[in-house]
């Protein structure tokens, strides 16, 4: 709050900021999971929304003064790395078996 | 040490017969052992003090100290009879499955002996999850036994069985867990354990809702109109030893569990409610009766006939004297061997001839004299004629109901004509008259072998020892039933303060 | 030798006897001689014991009772009752008639029951009849009594249905317990309601309590009316009398023992039993008296145009129990008891008369097919002569003295009334009608019989057993012959003198000349009555057929026994069983078991509904979470 008030040189960057990018690159990846079909392109979506979620944590951590937040993130990428790993995986997998990545034809799943 | 041992050594048993490969060795065995166990428990009588009210062979350790259960077994006189009368049961049903059963016998015996350890730990536990673990655990078996073994309806019926029985013990377990939270408010650390429980203070709303969930397990097993309709269907489908089991002890576990719970931990709820309990319990003998008058097929005639039998044992319950409770005990006892004795003969000549309609019948008696003068004797104590052992419970029942409410003992007394009625209007059509239908194709048709008549003759026995000596088995259940109607009373007293 | 020995002996004998031809003769022996002596010996053994028992009562200083304690049967709270047994002068003559007059008929048996298949069978159920029958006596308590009670009905079940495979008397076997048993109801309740007043039911604490007569509608009137009911299934009184007629489905002797002497006597007896308790209860007594008077006149009315010879005989005995229960009622018990005793001789006689006249015609019942037997069958005749004449109540038989003292107290007790005997000496003259009828068209006139049949006189193991009750009907009376007549020839009436310490009557006022008038008008009415039967029926047959058709409804209705049976068919069973069809196809069906179904139904239904979410679609699967997510995001910031 104290670095609002100083605001009077040029425009300062502030937590506000960060946090509108977060949610909007999150938002992005939601509808990226939900609608699109192409399996890659839906790994792609989660990644951007683990990385929304990084931004975040990064921006408290450095308004917070916290160390927390940063710590936190070496968690997310390394479980975001791991999944990109599997899924990506199963992606190459499922692409030799029926030479096609759209999800909208494995529903047999399904309870 | 000695009542885990009786109650586990079945379990034991049915496991061990399991890698056995000959069958014919698997029945010997398990023959030998039912046998083996129930001598095993009279061990339990022998030692058995009848003087106290409190229990007995009692052995507590932790199971699980966080939440205050503990593996808590115990006997009073209530439950020894109860014990003795399944311990008893085991070898005569394993002997008249002989033949009955013809195929997976060795499975069969492993779900009978695990059973066995199932009712056996339902009717010694003390502590209140415990109790649980063997009522659910009983299902397994029962559902296997109807399932695998029964007629040809059998999975209808297996599901019927296992859901309805289900439903209820779901509420009691809800009310066994608020119970254990109540003990952790109350007495300061969790318990599971009856005694605990009874010295629980709880308010008269939480009393009539816990009641009405224990109710509900234990009436849907009785079971009372209007939650009976499993039972007929259960009964025709299982197998012949499955019905004993059936009838003989599993149902008494509903009445010994209003016994054992519903009514010690609740008194206000029961001083509310037992007036509904009696009501139900003499429409359960007047319905029953009837409704088994018009049965065609002899099965579901003795299954409707149990409907009415166990009202009376819920009457007496309800009544809440020492002459009710007593003739109620005693009730369960003779219902578990006269209609078991009838659902075998049922058996003995549905193996025969392959049908249980009661109109293919008739002139039986000529035939077959010996299973004629069985079924006589058997349809005496299920009618309770005097020198019989049905005559004794029915009579103290209809005392103790007598006591509480004129008139409810009044209509109950009409139930003591039709069983009359339904029972020798049965008889008459099975064995008198000219040669029915089936018998005219049957020229063949044998009176009891040894084997058979060895299955019969200790339950014949037993139906007049229990008539003309009752006291020999009353004497041991005298202290226990002051002890639970006396503290019934007092806990009425204190909490009407 | 000790009153328990002997006591045991004369229970435990007939037992043995039965358990000897039950369980180690097989069923398929047909050697009649064996099982029928030791079944005889059984009984007899059993009477010797009670011989001596009641000897035993009659010395001067004579104990008052005679008791053995056995062991204590059940004991549950406050309730007791003991195995324990009595005699008194009250049981001392009842063992004496059941195990004399059972000894007589067991006898007879053997020669009767000689071509039977199964008479291992039959003689074991007679000896179980004698064993309950003594524990009913005997016993120390209304529970023992029960006990006996319910007993004694079924060996009645067994014997009536001895003959099974003809399905009807399988059924009249049936109808006599179930109706028994609607009785047994009765009596339990009425057991249960004086256990409630009096914390006991043994007969001795009973009969030292003082009772205050109840005059209105209290618990012990209702205790006793309970107890009556038992009494009206047991000794088949109105309205539960039709067992009986039904019950001649049985054996003969059968017929004799417990359909006549000894079993449907019990009501009477356990009225006698409790007579302190009746005493204290006008409203019941004055019921036992009317349905007692209208018994005996209505079963006497039914029985005048019965074919069957054992249906007329069964007929007579309902209504010669109705005066029983007339003699109780009143308050009579003496007199009651009294005529048990020799109705119990001449009814079991004229039975095993009958039987006997049965077995000479080869198995033949309607007495429209006999006539003139007289000749054929002397002893038979000479000795139903006997009972004939003792149950019209003619002078110096044994049924006069009993009859006639019932209606004398009837007369003259308060709790009786002038109608009362008015009934009764109608009751006496229909009795004399249709006696004389059964006489008339058995034994005089011309024979009906048919050529085929070879009529033959009984050997002698059925007549001697005759000829012992007819000496029995003509002087079992004598015991008891009333004050009025007694004084002149200075023979106390030792019936009286004998019973008075355990029986109190209701005190009877009247004068001799009124007495000597009552006697004379039921002797002067019997006698015109049975001339007029012996006239029509040996002399004026078309006189009969003319008022057959002048009075054709009436004799309709009468002859078909006013269609009570079909009556109780039509309002009791065919409802009850409708109502139970009804119970098991609509309300357990239809309405339990659809409940059932219903539940589950909605369970599956809403499972199957919320199944279709689950697609395999795992983008559907993640709209459905951010959908929750953005739901809690709403209800946390519109918070």
């Amino acid at each position: 709050m104290q670095d609002q008030k100083g605001a009077h040189t040029m425009l300062h960057v502030g937590l506000n900021h960060y946090l509108v990018l977060s949610g909007v690159l999150f938002s992005i990846g939601v509808l990226g999971v939900l609608l699109r079909k192409n399996a890659l392109i839906i790994l792609m979506s989660i990644e951007l929304m683990l990385n929304a979620v990084n931004l975040s944590f990064v921006a408290f951590s450095k308004y917070a003064q916290n160390m927390d937040g940063q710590i936190m993130v070496f968690f997310v990428m390394t479980i975001a790395a791991a999944e990109a790993a599997v899924g990506l995986a199963i992606a190459v997998a499922v692409f030799k078996r029926f030479k096609e990545v759209n999800i909208a034809h494995f529903e047999n799943l399904k309870g | 040490m000695i009542l885990s041992l009786v109650t586990f050594l079945p379990l034991v048993v049915g496991l061990v017969l399991l890698f056995f490969k000959s069958d014919k060795f698997v029945k010997i065995a398990a023959l030998l052992l039912a046998v083996a166990e129930f001598v095993l428990s009279l061990a339990l009588l022998k030692n058995f003090d009848s003087t106290t009210a409190s229990l007995q062979f009692v052995e507590k350790y932790d199971w699980i100290p966080q939440f205050g259960i503990s593996y808590f077994i115990g006997l009073d006189g209530i439950s020894l009879w109860l014990i003795l009368l399944t311990t008893f049961l085991t070898p005569i049903i394993v002997l008249a499955s002989w033949n009955a059963i013809d195929k997976k016998i060795k499975a069969f015996h492993a779900a009978l002996f695990i059973l066995q350890t199932a009712m056996l730990g339902a009717f010694v536990a003390i502590d209140s999850v415990l109790f649980f673990v063997f009522w659910e655990l009983m299902l397994v078996p029962m559902f296997l036994l109807v399932g695998i073994w029964g007629g040809e309806k059998r999975i209808y019926a297996a599901y019927k069985f296992f859901i309805y029985t289900m439903v209820g013990s779901i509420f009691m377990l809800v009310a066994i867990i608020t119970l254990m939270a109540m003990a952790k408010t109350q007495l300061g650390v969790m318990s599971a354990s009856l005694l605990d429980f009874y010295k629980l203070q709880i308010p008269l709303q939480a009393q009539h809702l816990m009641f009405l969930a224990f109710a509900l397990a234990f009436a849907i097993k009785v079971p009372i109109f209007p939650l009976h309709t499993w039972l007929p269907d259960a009964h025709v489908q299982a197998p012949t030893p499955g019905s004993v089991i059936l009838a003989g002890v599993l149902l008494k576990l509903g009445t010994y569990g209003f016994i054992r719970f519903a009514i010690p931990l609740f008194p206000l709820a029961v001083e509310y409610f037992s007036i509904y309990f009696i009501i139900l319990g003499v429409f359960g003998i007047i319905y029953g009766a009837l409704v088994a008058m018009v049965q065609p097929d002899m099965k579901k005639l003795v299954a409707y006939s149990s409907v009415s039998h166990l009202g009376y044992c819920v009457l007496g319950i309800f009544a809440l004297n020492t002459e009710g409770v007593t003739g109620s005990l005693y009730q369960m006892l003779n219902h578990g061997i006269s209609t078991g004795a009838l659902f075998l003969l049922v058996g003995m000549i549905y193996e025969r001839t392959h049908s249980r309609e009661i109109a293919n019948y008739g002139g039986l008696a000529k035939v077959m004299p010996l299973f004629a003068i069985f079924f006589f004797i058997t349809t005496l104590s299920s009618i309770a004629v005097p020198g019989t052992n049905g005559f004794v419970g029915e009579f103290l029942i209809l005392l103790g109901a007598f006591k509480a409410n004129k008139i409810a003992a009044a209509l109950a007394a009409t139930g003591m004509v039709l069983g009359a009625v339904y029972m020798l209007w049965m008889y008459k059509r099975i064995f008198f008259g000219l040669p029915g239908k089936l018998l005219t194709g049957h020229h063949e048709l044998k009176d009891l072998n040894k084997r058979e008549v060895m299955v019969l003759v200790p339950l014949m026995i037993l139906i007049f020892v229990m008539g003309i000596f009752p006291n020999l088995f009353l004497d041991k259940t005298k202290a226990s039933i002051e002890g639970f109607l006396k503290n019934n009373n007092q806990m009425q007293v204190s909490l009407n303060k | 030798m000790t009153d328990k020995f002997l006591i045991a002996t004369m229970l435990l004998s007939p037992l043995i006897g039965f358990l000897i031809n039950g369980l180690l003769v097989n069923y398929n022996n047909k050697s009649y001689l064996r099982s029928g002596i030791v079944a005889t010996v059984a009984a007899a053994i059993s009477f010797l014991a009670a011989a001596t028992l009641f000897l035993k009562l009659l010395g001067v200083s004579a104990p008052e009772v005679v008791k053995a304690h056995f062991f204590e049967w059940i004991n549950v709270g406050q309730f007791k009752a003991n195995a324990a047994f009595v005699v008194d002068h009250i049981s001392g003559i009842m063992i004496l008639i059941i195990t004399g007059v059972g000894t007589l008929i067991h006898l007879y048996s053997i020669g009767y029951m000689s071509h039977d298949e199964k008479p291992a069978k039959y003689f074991s159920y007679l000896n179980l009849f004698l064993f309950n029958m003594l524990i009913l006596v005997l016993g120390d308590n209304l529970l023992l009594l029960f006990v006996g009670w319910e007993g004694v009905g079924l060996c009645s079940y067994l014997l009536i249905g001895f003959w099974f495979t003809d399905s009807e008397k399988a059924k009249a076997g049936m109808k006599a317990f179930v109706v028994n048993r609607i009785g047994d109801a009765g009596f339990i309740l009425g057991l249960f309601l004086i256990f409630i007043l009096f914390k006991t039911v043994e007969f001795e604490e009973l009969a030292k309590l003082t009772y205050a007569p109840e005059l209105g509608w209290g618990l012990l009137t209702f205790a006793t009316m309970f107890l009556f009911i038992g009494a009206t299934g047991k000794s088949a009184q109105i309205p539960l009398y039709v067992w009986l007629p039904d019950a001649m489905a049985g054996p003969t002797p059968v017929s004799a023992l417990i359909h006549a002497a000894t079993m449907v006597t019990a009501g009477v007896y356990m009225i006698v039993r409790l007579n302190f308790m009746f005493m204290a209860t006008p409203n019941t007594m004055m019921l036992i008296a009317t349905i007692g008077a209208l018994t005996a006149v209505f079963a006497a009315s039914i029985g005048l145009f019965q074919n069957d010879i054992k249906k007329i005989l069964a007929y007579s005995t309902v209504s010669q129990l109705g005066y029983m229960f007339l003699g109780v009622g009143v308050g009579a018990f003496k007199a009651g008891m009294f005529h048990l005793m020799t109705h119990a001789f001449f009814k079991a006689l004229m039975f095993l008369g009958a039987g006997s006249v049965i077995h000479g015609m080869h198995e033949e019942q309607d007495v429209r097919k006999m006539g003139g037997l007289s000749k054929k069958m002397p002893i038979t005749y000479l000795t139903f002569l006997f009972g004939w004449l003792a149950i019209i109540g003619t002078p110096l038989f044994s049924g006069f003295f009993s009859k006639d003292e019932i209606l004398w107290k009837t007369f003259a007790s308060p709790m009786g009334s002038k109608f009362l005997w008015f009934l009764g000496v109608l009751g006496a003259a229909l009795t004399a009608f249709y006696m004389t009828r059964l006489m008339a068209l058995t034994f005089w006139g011309k024979s009906r019989v048919d050529k085929s049949v070879h009529v033959h006189e009984s050997p002698i193991v059925m007549t001697l057993p005759l000829v012992i009750l007819a000496v029995l009907s003509l002087i079992g009376g004598w015991v008891g012959i009333p004050e009025v007549i007694g004084h002149i020839f200075s023979i106390p009436n030792g019936w009286e003198h004998w019973l008075s310490k355990q029986v109190v009557d209701a005190a009877a006022h009247g004068s001799h000349l009124e007495e000597w008038l009552t006697m004379a008008t039921s002797v002067i009415l019997a006698g015109c009555s049975a001339y007029c039967a012996y006239f029509i029926y040996t002399k004026k047959a078309d006189a009969l057929e003319k008022l057959k058709n002048q009075y054709g409804k009436i004799y309709n209705i009468i002859s078909n026994k006013y269609y009570i049976d079909e009556l109780y068919q039509k309002t009791i069973v065919v409802p009850l069983v409708l109502l139970s069809k009804w119970f098991w196809s609509f309300v357990d069906v239809k309405i339990v078991d659809r409940t059932t179904y219903l539940l589950a139904d909605i369970v599956r239904g809403a499972g199957s509904s919320l199944r279709l979410m689950v697609n395999g679609n795992v983008q559907q699967y993640a709209l459905y979470i951010v959908a929750g997510m953005v739901a809690v995001l709403v209800v946390i910031l519109t918070r």
